[in-house]
């Protein structure tokens, strides 16, 4: 990163605002709608870190994924799950999360001192002056973490596949028609709107 | 004055602790899925941390970081799924009814 050390600590400032604000917003916004737009705003910021961090293509793929699959995934299970409901006020709940925040401050105290006090081991060699990131990644993709990148791609078709039989509608079995017409080409099973198309119990959709 | 180590690991913490309280203190089901979100990353700001300034010849953070996205994108499919799937059972995503294996 070519940048002057000024422009440099004043980006971060600004991403540093913009990430814990929307991070706030994310946990503390009544709407929900509001908190997943918020979200796609904390993984904004974070590619911004990742671009002063000379991580250029962790940044790109940070956007990518962060903000191009996962928040518009989880839109869409607030737009399928759109119920407007007001939660019934459980007994003591100022106190969870009183007990909570607390907890949450204490261990960002515990972190916080552990990172002060730690006496990292610094790399000396500049790290703008290393080149290509792409690079160096792919290398290690192809090379050292190879098992590991194939089974991340088993792991992302199991995941496709889980998610697929998990939302998918619940399957009634057919009524079977004995006609002499029909192959063995035909799904023993179909959806429940289809098999209850005539029937009134199917307006419970 | 320039951007140290120490700034980007106490922002993770900051971020890890938000999230964490969102884990436990929200009642809607797909906010405590972006709470995780927000979990996984705090600690890829801190893998990039460390492999920029730690490790800035063989970015091995950065690697890591890759497969954290992947496994991340993974469990956003499959959590968003089994929360469609409980609300079509139970017709609600409050997190304090969902208590089908509760004695």
């Amino acid at each position: 990163m070519n940048l002057a050390e000024g422009v440099q600590i004043v980006s971060f400032v600004i991403l540093t605002v913009m990430m814990l604000g929307s991070a706030l917003g994310v946990v503390l916004f009544e709407n929900i709608v509001y908190s997943a737009f918020l979200l796609g705003g904390v993984f904004i910021s974070i590619s911004g870190f990742y671009i002063l961090l000379n991580a250029d293509f962790v940044a790109a793929a940070q956007v990518l994924i962060y903000v191009g699959a996962i928040n518009v995934l989880i839109l869409f299970a607030i737009m399928l799950v759109n119920k407007k409901e007001d939660f019934s006020q459980m007994p003591g709940r100022l106190l969870r999360q009183g007990a909570t925040a607390l907890v949450c401050l204490g261990l960002f105290a515990l972190l916080g001192t552990m990172v002060l006090v730690t006496p990292w081991e610094l790399s000396t060699i500049s790290p703008a002056a290393v080149g290509n990131s792409v690079v160096a990644i792919a290398k290690h993709f192809f090379s050292d973490f190879l098992l590991p990148f194939e089974l991340a791609s088993v792991l992302l078709l199991i995941a496709m596949v889980g998610a697929i039989i998990l939302a998918r509608r619940d399957i009634i079995p057919e009524i079977t028609t004995t006609e002499e017409g029909s192959t063995g080409l035909q799904l023993p099973e179909r959806p429940r709107e289809l098999a209850g198309a005539n029937s009134p119990k199917s307006k419970q959709n | 004055m320039q951007i140290q180590l120490e700034y980007i690991l106490v922002l993770a913490a900051a971020l890890f602790c938000i999230g964490i309280y969102g884990l436990v203190t929200s009642r809607n089901a797909v906010r405590v899925l972006m709470s995780i979100e927000l979990l996984l990353n705090s600690v890829n700001l801190n893998f990039m941390g460390f492999s920029n300034f730690l490790d800035p010849g063989e970015i091995k953070g950065q690697v890591f970081t890759v497969f954290v996205l992947t496994v991340a994108a993974a469990e956003a499919a499959v959590g968003l799924a089994i929360i469609l799937a409980i609300y079509r059972n139970r017709n609600t995503i409050d997190m304090e009814q969902f208590n089908l294996l509760k004695w």
